[in-house]
């Protein structure tokens, strides 16, 4: 147990008495547990031996938050620095509406809903942020409220050595309906710990749409758990689009828990350099009657690394169940590596379920299909990434991202070297 | 005035030789038509001198006039001059028309002539405005395929054009309409057209100056326009060798796929 993340240290951060118990509770139920290793399984292809928690503390440093990346004016925007709010903004009509967006511990509901749904979803790293979160953010949308603009939150690290511990709360009530854009990024060069925990809850025929687009920097260790909750007739359609980070781990966890519930779930990611980019999905089909549908496509470059792994659980009461895994990887040149492992557990014979995954190299006969038509050779490779990638960008929650999304591709395939002349000169 | 020239064009797949020694001048303005049964290699000379990958070539030449396009890749050949309408064109996901045709070298970098080009040659040839918004050739059916290759044909220009099977999938009325835009693309802008086709229906428009058997990995037969009808009656047993007269008896054969009965 490292002394900066000791109970002592989680009881020093501000709150009103139950979020102070709550987090001294858990940085003590903290000592107890050990920091992950490559033998546990869930962490086998990290490079999690190298973290050494004691190098880190809490981040204290506070700084301006960016803005967000939309091609309209968002509903209502909170910027948090260092896992701080720094700024709130919310459009009237929220108000008038009942739309609640800012610091949990100001909503009556607070102390109920922050970890309702990530309770059981539990490992080393949400315990920290449940320690150490110093400003919960709250989003809640009152039955039968239609929000039509995106809700945005911004969270960014800075400071050498610091770990930041965000937490996001998202609670759409019935027939209830909102887009959430949640962004991270960080400094460059800083050695920075994200441990990001956002829990998303659909009441019955709810509809969220959420979007995460990590650009963390380049020196960032990220591990993130997302778990959300999908009531009766509720749909989810949860994105996350990454870029950054030395190592970056998302976990999402989506439990559909109400009859006809359904989830959409797609990702798309850009490794380049040393990069390695994790992600694991768990699409837990608890009740009868459930979908859910996955899209994960990855580019690796340069010396990067991709792992996906992905469960597909059916419960025994879950049948009528339908639950489709894909994971498509493009490997750009021969120190890349990216590694698939999808898992179906099904424990209900009346259920349609299917998982797809591959790793490869650009396709010869695309590139030769753009090539005759004068495309030169790299750049009919980077048409082909793009286009790749693209197929997840048109199908995410937040169709004003889009085009932001479009320039991030365009920013990472400019980095990479592809071949300029010859078909036998390129990766 | 150019010349499209193929001389003694050797070509084998996994070891297989299947091209033979191809010889074919196509000069500006002309269309030379080449049929041939099925398997014979016609896609593979096409493949072949577009520079696709997976081929072997082991002799002969390709020029554009004294541009040896077998050194070029593929990209270069297109620059040169040279346009490939494929018979199976390939699927690229996520990458509209307009991108294509924006990174061509072979057009120019103002987006809006690109555009305006595109608008006209759709309207040319009565494609819908709404394909030219999808991913290229995904979900098209077999004949908004060949048209999405002439309109690409259209817009770029080419000096010269193999057509692969360039009429299969295509209904009668859009045939029609195809085959009159390559032949006003053959007058109006000097293009040479090696249409490979099984059918003489594409040259009721498309009219052709010459005509070239190809069986067994090489042009066996040439001549005039009347050796297309010609051909779709006989079909192509002169030029097939019947496998008994070449092979050993059943008995003696360790081929598997001899016919028992030769
Ligand atoms: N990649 C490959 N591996 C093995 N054999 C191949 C490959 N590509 C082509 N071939 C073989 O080469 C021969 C010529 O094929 P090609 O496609 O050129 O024929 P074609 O004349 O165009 O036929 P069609 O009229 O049916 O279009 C065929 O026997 C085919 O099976
Ligand atoms: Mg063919």
């Amino acid at each position: 147990m490292s002394s900066t993340f000791s109970p002592d240290a989680a009881r020093a951060i501000d709150g009103p008495s139950w979020l102070v118990d709550r987090r001294v509770a858990a940085a003590e139920a903290l000592s107890e547990r050990a920091v992950p290793t490559v033998a546990d399984e869930e962490w086998r292809y990290s490079p999690i031996a190298e973290l050494d928690l004691d190098t880190f503390a809490p981040s204290t440093t506070f700084g301006d938050a960016p803005m967000a990346r939309l091609d309209v004016e968002p509903a209502a925007t909170v910027r948090c620095v260092n896992g701080k709010v720094v700024s709130i903004e919310v459009d009237a009509l929220l108000v008038e509406q009942g739309v609640f967006v800012g610091l949990l511990v100001d909503h009556a509901d607070g102390e109920a809903v922050l970890g309702s749904v990530s309770a059981d979803a539990g490992d080393y790293f949400t315990e920290l942020n449940d320690a150490f979160t110093p400003h919960p953010v709250f989003i809640n949308v009152p039955n039968g409220v239609t929000v039509d603009r995106p809700i945005v939150i911004t969270h960014h690290a800075a400071g050498d050595h610091g770990a930041t511990f965000s937490r996001l709360v998202v609670r759409v009530g019935k027939n209830a309906q909102a887009t959430v854009l949640d962004q991270y990024s960080s400094d460059d060069g800083d050695v920075v710990l994200a441990c990001p925990v956002v829990e998303l809850d659909v009441a019955q025929a709810g509809r969220l749409g959420y979007l995460n687009i990590q650009e963390l920097g380049d020196s960032t260790w990220q591990i993130a758990s997302q778990v959300a909750r999908v009531e009766r007739d509720a749909t989810i359609s949860a994105g996350t689009a990454a870029f950054g980070g030395a190592y970056a781990r998302s976990r999402a966890d989506t439990r559909l828990v109400g009859r006809g519930a359904h989830g959409d779930l797609q990702a798309l990611y850009f490794g380049d350099e040393g990069q390695t980019l994790d992600f694991r999905t768990y699409q837990d089909h608890v009740a009868p009657d459930t979908t859910s549908n996955l899209l994960y496509k990855g580019v690796v470059a340069g010396k990067s690394r991709s792992i996906y792994t992905g469960l597909i659980r059916v419960r025994p009461d879950a049948r009528g169940t339908n639950a489709y895994q894909t994971n498509r990887n493009l490997k750009l040149g021969d120190d890349a590596w990216a590694e698939s492992v999808p898992n179906l557990e099904i424990e209900n014979n009346d259920v349609k379920c299917s998982h797809a995954s591959t790793v490869s190299p650009v396709d010869d006969d695309q590139r030769f299909y753009l090539e005759s038509r004068g495309v030169p050779t790299g750049e009919a490779e980077r048409l082909i990434v793009a286009g790749f990638l693209d197929e997840v960008v048109t199908e995410l929650a937040v169709p004003s991202a889009a085009q932001g999304l479009r320039r991030s591709v365009a920013v990472k395939l400019a980095a990479q070297r592809f071949a300029e002349y010859g078909v036998e000169d390129s990766a | 005035m150019s010349e499209l020239i193929i001389e003694g064009l050797c070509a084998s797949v996994e070891g297989k030789e299947i091209l033979k020694g191809v010889d074919l001048v196509v000069k500006s303005g002309e269309v030379a038509a080449v049929m041939g049964p099925n398997g014979s290699g016609k896609s593979t000379l096409s493949h072949v001198i577009a520079g696709r990958p997976g081929y072997e070539v082991t002799g002969g030449s390709v020029r554009i006039d004294d541009l040896e396009l077998l050194d070029l890749p593929t990209w270069k050949r297109a620059e040169a001059g040279l346009f490939l309408a494929m018979q199976y064109p390939t699927e690229v996901p996520g990458v509209a028309l307009r991108d294509l045709l924006r990174a061509s070298a072979r057009t120019s970098d103002d987006p809006e002539e690109i555009e305006s080009r595109m608008q006209a040659e759709a309207e040319r040839i009565g494609f819908g405005a709404q394909f030219l918004e999808r991913p290229l050739n995904v979900d098209l059916s077999g004949g908004e395929k060949k048209r999405n290759e002439t309109l690409q044909l259209g817009v770029l220009r080419p000096a010269f054009a193999i057509l692969d099977e360039l009429d299969s999938g295509l209904d009668v009325d859009a045939l029609r309409i195809v085959s009159a835009r390559i032949e006003q693309a053959t007058e109006e802008d000097g293009l040479g057209v090696l249409a490979i086709t099984h059918y003489s229906r594409l040259f009721d428009e498309l009219r052709p100056d010459t005509v070239h058997v190809f069986a067994d990995g090489r042009i066996r037969e040439s001549g005039g326009p009347r050796l297309a009808t010609e051909l779709e009656e006989t079909g192509y047993e002169r030029w097939v060798q019947p496998a008994a007269a070449t092979k050993p008896s059943p008995a003696l054969s360790d081929d598997p796929f001899a016919d028992p009965l030769g």
